[in-house]
């Protein structure tokens, strides 16, 4: 899903660019303003975690593969705001040290990996949870399909980012159709990881993952049980 | 507080988890295109790709250069980059919420 230098022209990038940095800078603020001090060291292990996790791919179809995006499990584990730059950071690392996603590119792929991943995801996830019932079974169960829709969300988003400005010959409608076809199968990668970590993290530590924060979460204690609002 | 996993211990562990995956994983990982490179190539989207400004970095595509053997070669890069990016948003969160100008949300042990 990485946007390599040349395939999109140069005004959309820098207009990717501006969005980009626009929304970064929101981010920033949110997360100085709300972020809860003991999320501080999960920010830090959510971005180390995505950086690792994408460089799994696994195979989809002939030929093909894909590798978790992450934006959804971050924004679950640490909000949607922090959970956005801990992806723009692994972003940024790639494009600058592994030559993974072009220079020129970084801020498309920011706006379709890190804002619609993150935020666009966790906002179908919050969606998806108001569903359900208050339970940690929901709230896995919403991360994975948030997650499973998000490559695609992604590719929509890209397609839409070649309309404007994409150096290729083939057709729009030939670009939607065949990016939208891989990663609903990419998604299926994407909503099992996430899935199966934030129900790790929900067995070790309920109270640290933020898309349960609507759930009462705090460890057992001895008067724990009357009066604590949901 | 009493028998809960600590923070520190959680952190550790994802971190060693990290690192399990890109030493003993990423080596296998798959090695075909992703889906947007597959999709390039498949409908001539790449007709204008050019090499990453950066394609000299010593660590370029998630290698480590000099390092003959690939899947140790992959799980060094692979390390530095957990490593990096830790090191990045951990720094910048902390800055970030030692900046707040409002008071620090309640302790966690607050009965």
């Amino acid at each position: 899903m990485h946007i390599p230098d040349g395939f999109i022209d140069g005004t959309t990038s820098a207009f990717g660019g501006g969005v980009a940095v626009g929304t970064v800078a929101g981010c920033l603020r949110r997360t100085r303003d709300l972020l809860d001090d003991r999320q501080v060291p999960l920010v830090g292990l959510t971005s180390a975690f995505v950086f690792a996790a994408q460089m799994l791919n696994f195979p989809v179809a002939a030929g093909t593969s894909g590798h978790l995006l992450g934006g959804v499990l971050a924004a679950v584990l640490v909000g949607p705001w922090a959970g956005a730059l801990a992806v723009s950071v692994v972003l940024v690392v790639q494009a600058l040290l592994f030559a993974d996603g072009g220079l020129s590119a970084l801020g498309l792929n920011v706006v379709n990996m890190a804002l619609v991943g993150a935020l666009g995801g966790y906002a179908v996830f919050a969606a998806i949870r108001a569903l359900l019932p208050k339970t940690k079974a929901s709230v896995v169960a919403a991360a994975g399909v948030a997650a499973a829709l998000a490559p695609t969300m992604a590719a929509i988003v890209f397609t839409a980012e070649y309309a404007l400005g994409g150096n290729g010959a083939a057709s729009v409608a030939t670009v939607a159709k065949a990016m939208i076809g891989v990663h609903l199968l990419i998604g299926v990668g994407e909503g099992a990881i996430t899935a199966m970590t934030i129900s790790a993290v929900m067995a070790t530590r309920p109270d640290l993952v933020h898309g349960a924060a609507h759930i009462a979460t705090r460890a057992p204690s001895r008067d724990d049980t009357a009066g604590v609002p949901a | 507080m009493n028998c809960r996993t600590s923070i520190t211990t959680l952190v550790v562990g994802g971190l060693l988890g990290a690192l399990a995956l890109v030493f003993f994983v990423a080596p296998h990982a798959s090695s075909s295109p992703d889906g947007l490179d597959k999709v390039a190539a498949d409908h001539q989207l790449d007709t204008g790709k050019r090499a990453s400004t950066v394609a000299g970095s010593p660590l370029a595509h998630y290698s480590v250069s000099g390092v003959d053997d690939s899947g140790l070669s992959k799980g060094l890069a692979g390390a530095l980059g957990v490593a990096i990016t830790l090191g990045i948003m951990l720094t910048a969160t902390k800055l970030l919420t030692r900046r707040r100008s409002r008071p620090p949300a309640p302790s966690s042990a607050a009965p």
